[in-house]
């Protein structure tokens, strides 16, 4: 089989890859399945503050296991969601977030990009109505028609000359 | 085109320097400006690392002080230890520590074997401390002042230049007398 080395490197590939997503081994015991669903969700979104570019879930480190562990605690205790970003908000800053708050600071970051895309489309419908413009048949001014008849009518009597 | 257009690639330029500018003239992106500062000090009962007596906020409060975070796994807390040493021995300044993390007969050894420089040794082994105040790196250090409000967080070592152009400002702002003793 001269598939199989290609096969092998493929699974060793997507094996380096798949540690990645199953950092977070610890496991806590929830009540119900939602819950668990919420503390999945919860650390997912939330981002390890010792490391840069990082999720709680995803992270080894140990103040990202006492984050989660923290999170799993507040979630068994029946806190909201909300309840639970807020506090950790208060504690870590808008860092711990990877969903920025909308606020004035984050305005450019929420909106910016939908701002960018009506500028390019007005950029865009600039465009095209300057091409329909340029491709339209220009009517001839009076003085214009005035040289177009004087013409055909001498070319009209060169012709019968 | 219009005239005015011709300045479009100038602007854009101009934008993408100024945002680049600002961009890299960022701090270190791991120094994570602090939730916590003009902040009460999060209320706690814990123990002292010296006998184990019962310790909790009320106790440190009256008069400002500085509250240092500390692990003997640290390196780092290692490296400023000779700083918070100096800095007890010369001010008038309390220092207390937050044992982060950490074995509680280790840290007593690694107090006598380098220096105690502080009051008092906060337990906080779960680090649930550590999270209520936000601490993500040890070393960390906080001005609390006398009603018990964080003025002040340094993450990473207190060195001399943290002391006398950081620290030192804020606590002598706060009302603390902290002239160089007479040599």
């Amino acid at each position: 089989m001269n598939r199989s080395p290609l096969k092998a490197l493929l699974g060793a590939v997507l094996l380096a890859f798949s540690t990645a997503s199953f950092a977070a081994i610890d496991t806590y015991a929830f009540e119900t399945a939602a819950e668990e669903a919420r503390y999945k969700a919860l650390i997912d979104e939330l981002r390890c503050p010792k490391c840069l570019n990082t999720n709680l879930s995803g992270s080894d480190s140990p103040i990202s296991a006492d984050l989660r562990r923290t999170v799993a605690t507040m979630v068994q205790a029946g806190k909201g969601d909300e309840e639970i970003r807020e506090y950790l908000l208060a504690r870590y800053g808008d860092f711990i977030l990877y969903r920025p708050r909308v606020m004035p600071a984050t305005y450019v970051l929420w909106f910016g990009p939908a701002l960018l895309f009506l500028l390019a489309l007005a950029f865009v419908a600039r465009l095209v109505r300057r091409q329909r413009r340029a491709e339209a048949p220009v009517p001839l001014s009076p003085e214009e028609q005035a040289a177009l008849a004087r013409l055909s009518q001498a070319v009209g009597e060169n012709s019968k000359a | 085109m219009s005239r005015t257009s011709l300045f479009l690639p100038l602007g854009l330029f101009l934008l993408m320097a100024f945002m680049l500018w600002r961009g890299f003239a960022l701090n270190d992106p791991h120094e994570l400006p602090s939730a916590l500062l003009n902040q009460p000090l999060p209320d706690f009962q814990k123990t002292r690392l010296a006998d184990g007596a019962p310790v909790a906020r009320e106790d440190l409060l009256g008069t400002p002080f500085l509250l240092n975070v500390w692990a003997t796994w640290c390196p780092t807390c290692k490296a400023e230890h000779a700083e918070l040493n100096r800095i007890a021995a010369r001010y008038a300044v309390p220092l207390v520590g937050v044992n982060y993390k950490d074995d509680g007969p280790a840290a007593r050894a690694w107090l006598a074997r380098y220096g105690d420089p502080y009051r008092l040794s906060v337990v906080d082994e779960d680090g649930s401390l550590g999270i209520e105040l936000g601490v993500y790196g040890a070393p960390e250090t906080f001005i609390v002042d006398g009603d018990g409000i964080i003025r002040y967080k340094r993450v990473g070592a207190v060195d001399r230049r943290v002391w006398e152009e950081e620290i030192r400002p804020v606590l002598q702002n706060l009302g603390l007398p902290l002239e160089e003793p007479p040599a």
